[in-house]
């Protein structure tokens, strides 16, 4: 398992044990235990599906405290597209320029490594092709790609080997600021605005072997009142835009496809839309589709729970905002050997009842017998999310069948029946 | 090892919307079991087919699979109107679904062959008037 870091995490005291984010996380990874959630992290991956659904606010995200930006001498602010669709402005230079007025030295747009990201797709994409079956799948989302890792073993050759935009993007950032500066690297800091948990935690420990020049990372949420206050003040803004439309569209479903320039594509967003396509690809359904983007949030990127404007109204802001940009302005791939994973994605074998093919045989059994005792209504009461999930957690020896109050119940009135008689 | 597990599924001929439900449980369960991404592709895709034509052809019928170690075992059995002549039903592009089906995607007259395909054991039992049976297995190599 190449993970160390998990970013969703529960705040115990505000946590009131309903059971709303159970029943709404895509992999089963919560359970409900002495009236409090907890989470299973082998199984979670991120998505932040709990958070949306929390009234509470006890699921969150971590992130790192602000003030450690002050441990580097030269400070850089990484800006991914959603940022743009947060705020009211007419030109993205604006929130740039703010970005610099709330503590740091320069900005680099992640929309700046996307288009790089696309470019070298459109150049590898038939050769990528010929080596599996079916489409390639985008590496964009964090979230997906720890989905696939855990539910999808096929699939995970099937994953672009591109690494995620914000790594490209802290690498050319790092550089850059090297040459300017001429300090050493230790001494610049690389920092990330974060729309999701699931890049929280690719910022810790990215998939694909991939090393992390991401020194510190914070929420939307966490820095948007000191932004929107920088934001006010900004008179004439700093030209600091470096990248087209192709670029920012990557904060919205379906912007990576368009940079293709194919239209033999699907895109999805919404975790449950995508494990759909998902099993339709793994099943062989899709041969001749070239590419597939799917992004866990709703609307892509500018859905992302971390963020603060509504998904709908930042995504109509953004396309005011692309409006007149040129098309793209990052092509080189010369580096592109830098560009690539250097190992596919791993399949981790958390689903598995045993990997003992014998002993998984005797626990699948068990496990079917105790799901027909059980009444199958899916209540969530014993704090699992569903009967069979309750049933896999007995027989991997991590709950009882009395956690089931039907079954406690009608054992007892039948017990009574019987003792009537 | 030679005790195997016995999944029995009643596919529902009058709900078109709930086919392929079986298949897709077949499939949650040997991923468990962590049989190789392979098998379970071919399992998952012969099955599904044949559950489709259970519920476009016959009006349902039932699914019985058998996994062991070393195979999946597929019996499906209906009591629909039969196939009267099998060889042409098993050829390539031959199909009798109606226009309504056809609208779904379906009746490309592909089911039957990819299932002999995807099954390194095949065979199909049938009477008209009385049902059809398909029997089917996949190796674990
Ligand atoms: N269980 C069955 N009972 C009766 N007839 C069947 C049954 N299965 C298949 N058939 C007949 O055999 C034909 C070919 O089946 P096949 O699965 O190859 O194609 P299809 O179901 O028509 O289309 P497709 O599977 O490509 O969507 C069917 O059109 C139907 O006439
Ligand atoms: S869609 Fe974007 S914001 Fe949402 S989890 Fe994936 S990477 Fe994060
Ligand atoms: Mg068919």
């Amino acid at each position: 398992m190449d993970r160390v870091f998990h970013s969703v995490t529960l705040d115990k005291d505000k946590c009131k044990g309903c059971i709303n984010c159970m029943k709404h996380c895509p992999t089963e990874a919560i359970r409900v235990r002495e009236g409090k959630a907890k989470i299973i992290t082998e199984r979670c991956i991120d998505c932040g599906a709990c958070i949306r659904i929390c009234h509470n606010r006890a699921k969150k995200a971590i992130c790192d405290d602000f003030e450690m930006i002050n441990n580097f001498e030269y400070k850089v602010v990484l800006a991914p597209p959603s940022l743009y669709g947060q705020f009211l402005v007419d030109d993205i230079n604006y929130i740039l320029t703010a970005l610099k007025n709330i503590g740091f030295d320069s900005v680099f747009e992640v929309s700046t490594a996307a288009e790089k990201v696309s470019h070298l797709t459109r150049e590898s994409l038939n050769q990528l092709r010929a080596c599996t079956d079916g489409p390639i799948i985008s590496s964009a989302c964090t979230a997906i790609l720890r989905l696939i890792k855990v539910r999808f073993p096929d699939l995970c050759n099937s994953v672009l080997p591109i690494t995620e935009p914000i790594h490209i993007a802290a690498q050319m950032a790092k550089d850059e600021a090297v040459r300017e500066t001429r300090l050493p690297p230790e001494k610049i800091g690389i920092f990330f605005i974060s729309p999701c948990p699931a890049k929280v935690t690719s910022c810790k420990s990215p998939v694909g072997g991939t090393k992390s020049l991401i020194d510190g990372v914070f929420s939307v949420n966490d820095v948007y009142v000191r932004l929107l206050a920088a934001l006010k003040k900004v008179d004439v803004p700093e030209q600091l835009m470096r990248s087209g439309i192709v670029g920012i569209n990557w904060a919205q479903s379906g912007g990576e496809c368009a940079g293709l320039l194919t239209d033999n594509y699907i895109y999805a967003d919404g975790m449950e839309n995508v494990i759909k396509v998902l099993e339709e690809i793994e099943d062989g359904k899709l041969p001749d589709t070239e590419f597939v983007e799917l992004s866990a949030c709703p609307g892509g990127c500018v859905g992302g729970v971390l963020n603060v404007a509504n998904p709908f109204v930042a995504r109509s802001r953004i396309s005011a905002l692309r409006r007149y940009l040129p098309l793209m302005l990052n092509r080189g791939i010369s580096d592109a050997t830098n560009m690539f994973w250097e190992q596919n994605l791993q399949f981790e074998t958390i689903f598995r009842l045993d990997e003992n093919r014998e002993e998984a045989m005797r626990k699948m059994r068990r496990l079917k017998a105790i799901e027909s005792m059980l009444p199958g209504l899916d209540c969530g009461a014993c704090g699992a999310p569903t009967c069979r999930a309750l049933a896999e957690d007995i027989v991997c020896g991590n709950a009882t069948i009395e956690e089931c109050v039907f079954k406690t119940v009608t054992d007892k009135k039948n017990a009574e029946v019987m003792d009537d008689k | 090892m030679n005790e195997t597990l016995k999944y029995v599924y009643e596919v529902d001929g009058s709900d078109f919307m709930s086919a392929g439900v079986a298949s897709a449980d077949v499939k949650k369960n040997l991923k468990m079991l962590g049989f190789s991404g392979d098998l379970i592709k071919k399992v998952s895709i012969a099955m599904y087919e044949g559950e489709i034509n259970m519920v476009i052809h016959a009006n349902g019928g039932i699914a019985t699979v058998e996994v062991s170690d070393d195979c999946v075992s597929i019996v499906l059995a209906d009591k629909g109107p039969g196939i009267e002549d099998i060889e042409l039903a098993m050829s390539e592009g031959y199909s009798t679904a109606p226009d309504r089906i056809r609208a779904l995607g379906f009746g490309a007259g592909m089911g039957l062959p990819n299932m002999k395909k995807y099954c390194d054991e095949f065979k199909i039992e049938t009477e008209l008037g009385v049902g059809t049976t398909v029997y089917m297995k996949v190796y674990n190599s």
